[in-house]
């Protein structure tokens, strides 16, 4: 596969004439160094299509429609920022940052708090119908929102949560929890029996517990399950696109596609604004790029 | 799913020693439960009255003939899902789902295995490389449809391309061509959703202890030697929940065929699926009773396919890694 045909390839470090760092103990013959440089040939060549996409949307925004008329896959020919700024000036952009900052916000404290407090009970109390519970958890996780979609849009509707923000997150906090469940028992149930029994020496409850030593603890399983709630409520589409139908309340994932119908004439703006819609999340993965797959690590391993 | 273990339970709290009275242990009891309502009771509220609810509410509903507004009262029985099971345009998305559900283990399995593998050695620029591989899971479902679909369009970016290369006898009509849409969709979804993949399985690979890895070194083994018969097998238990996780969500795909073909192109060009049908058939007809009926049959397919996976390949793996059972 990867037919996927590349655009011109972001200017990355050129790491291919970079000497492959050699490795510790293995002795650094030609060989070695040979397959080194195949590897990073391989990786750049895989960044190269993995970002090929990314970079015609940002470059795009940059170019006149006429030049993207004239060569759909050219670099700007001059530097034109007034796509950017058009978009940056616009009230109606700004409002949909407000509001997807507001849902993604909302989705991930409640899934957070939530799901700690349920992976504390699940983690850390015996009682009967533990596993039942956790079985249920679990079994959300087989089922995304889409078969749930029609009920939940009458739902919300009954509720009278129409055309809200709330009507998007509280289904998409409860869509989050067995993810985040699953994720954080595993951290819950890590510390150590012994620090417990210490604690409840020195008079510690088991909620005193939970505040002064489990929560510290689980802060890197926190994190991770904290991302995964941001990005996917800054993503999501599918409930917004039942539960909103007012422009004013539109999250940017609805406004960019309405944007794009609206100005369907005016590519490069719709690729300017398509690109600005894509940096928080960005930024937000690639600072804590490493603390996900730490906190996946437990969950995988269990 | 009677199939998945509770995790470990990770402390047996010391019960205060010495003989207490049974009303201090009552009334310790009492307080266990109040906690436990207290920490369980809203995750679960919100996660019956959200998830569970909807579900069943689905089952109710697919039952009637419905148009969404004031009560269900015109009962159809069974007739609805007679439709469905008979309807040549459910079959046809049906069918666009099972060939994405194979056709995605088959082209993102082998490649992000490779790519985890590449990147969990010890390369230069490693974190960049990782950040960039998942760039594309990061973006969203519109940037990723509209992006892709600008540059595939007839006059997009792609077939300029090719032109440039001298290729232009290659450019096609990546979008509306049947036949070629579906294969179109199947290079945007490996390149959108092959970083999960490999976050999963760098993750894996992390707890594969390297003393494994070193002592084969020792002995001789080569690099790949050590990939296929040491690393490989180990990472099974994460290939095979990525695996289930891939098939669930292919099952369930709707956001990428919404909004790069939306409604009326989907079915033409041949990439309709089971959730666009019920989209386009239940809510934008106006037929909630139809559209609850086909959730319950995407519904009752991803519960067999999850059933089944757990009973014949997830059974190996205690129960699952990701459910988080102690091995």
């Amino acid at each position: 596969m990867m037919a996927t045909p590349t655009l011109q390839k972001p200017v990355t470090e050129s790491a291919t004439t970079r000497r492959a760092p050699a490795a510790s103990a293995a002795p650094v013959g030609g060989a070695r160094r040979s397959s080194s440089l195949a590897i990073y040939f391989v990786a750049l060549v895989l960044i190269g299509l993995m970002l090929a996409p990314v970079a015609y949307i940002i470059l795009g925004g940059f170019r006149s429609n006429s030049e993207i008329t004239l060569d759909p896959s050219g670099l700007p020919g001059e530097w034109n920022w007034a796509n950017y700024g058009d978009v940056l000036g616009s009230g109606v952009f700004w409002g949909q940052v407000a509001n997807s900052t507001i849902a993604a916000v909302a989705t991930t404290l409640f899934v957070v708090v939530l799901g700690l407090m349920a992976a504390f009970a699940l983690s850390r109390y015996a009682f009967r119908g533990r596993g039942a519970v956790y079985a249920l958890f679990t079994a959300g996780l087989m089922f995304p929102m889409t078969v749930a979609i029609t009920p939940l849009y009458i739902l919300v509707r009954d509720l009278g949560l129409m055309n809200s923000l709330a009507g998007v997150i509280v289904p998409q906090i409860a869509f989050g929890l067995p993810v985040t469940i699953i994720v954080l028992v595993p951290f819950l149930s890590a510390i150590p029996k012994e620090l417990q029994e210490a604690a409840s020496i020195d008079g510690c409850s088991r909620l005193g517990f939970f505040w002064r030593m489990v929560l510290p603890l689980a802060v890197p399983g926190v994190i991770t399950v904290g991302i995964l709630a941001f990005v996917a409520s800054w993503n999501s589409y599918m409930l917004p696109l039942f539960i909103l139908n007012n422009d004013a309340a539109f999250t940017l994932p609805l406004g960019t596609q309405a944007f794009a119908s609206q100005y369907s004439v005016d590519t490069a703006k719709v690729l300017a604004f398509t690109s600005l819609s894509m940096i928080p999340a960005l930024i937000f993965f690639s600072l804590f790029e490493r603390r996900i797959v730490g906190g996946l690590t437990g969950a995988v391993k269990g | 799913m009677a199939t998945v273990t509770a995790p470990p339970l990770a402390p047996t709290p010391t019960q205060t020693a010495g003989p207490s009275t049974g009303a201090t242990a009552r009334r310790r009891r009492w307080a266990t439960r109040g906690e436990l309502a207290l920490l369980l009771g809203p995750a679960l509220v919100v996660f019956c009255g959200f998830v569970i609810l909807p579900v069943a509410m689905a089952a109710y509903y697919g039952f009637f003939s419905w148009s969404g507004y004031g009560p269900a009262v015109d009962f159809v029985g069974i007739r609805n899902y007679v439709t469905i099971l008979t309807d040549p345009d459910f079959h046809e998305a049906l069918g666009h789902n099972v060939f994405i559900v194979v056709m995605s283990l088959v082209l993102q399995g082998p490649i992000a295995l490779g790519l985890a593998l590449l990147l969990n050695r010890k390369l230069r620029f490693q974190s960049v490389i990782r950040v960039l591989i998942f760039v594309p899971y990061v973006i969203s479902e519109v940037v990723v449809g509209l992006g892709w679909g600008l540059m595939l369009q007839s006059s997009g970016a792609v077939n300029g391309l090719l032109d440039k290369v001298g290729l232009g006898a290659f450019a096609a009509d990546w979008i509306s061509e049947p036949g070629r849409a579906i294969w179109t969709l199947l290079v945007i979804i490996t390149w959108k959703y092959i970083g999960f993949a490999v976050i999963l399985f760098l993750a894996g690979l992390q707890g594969i202890p390297e003393e494994l890895s070193e002592a084969a070194a020792i002995d001789g083994a080569s690099f790949w030697q050590i990939q296929r018969h040491i690393v490989l097998p180990l990472l099974g238990p994460t290939v095979r929940i990525w695996a289930f996780l891939s098939i669930i969500g292919s099952l369930q795909l709707f956001d990428l065929v919404w909004i790069i073909w939306g409604q009326y192109v989907a079915s033409t060009a041949g990439t309709s699926t089971m959730a666009t049908y019920m989209v386009a058939n239940g809510r934008n007809a106006g037929s909630y009773g139809y559209g609850s009926a086909v959730a319950v049959v995407m519904f009752l397919i991803s519960l067999a396919v999850a059933l089944l996976y757990q009973r014949f390949v997830l059974r190996r793996d205690t129960a699952g890694a990701l459910t988080g059972s102690s091995k």
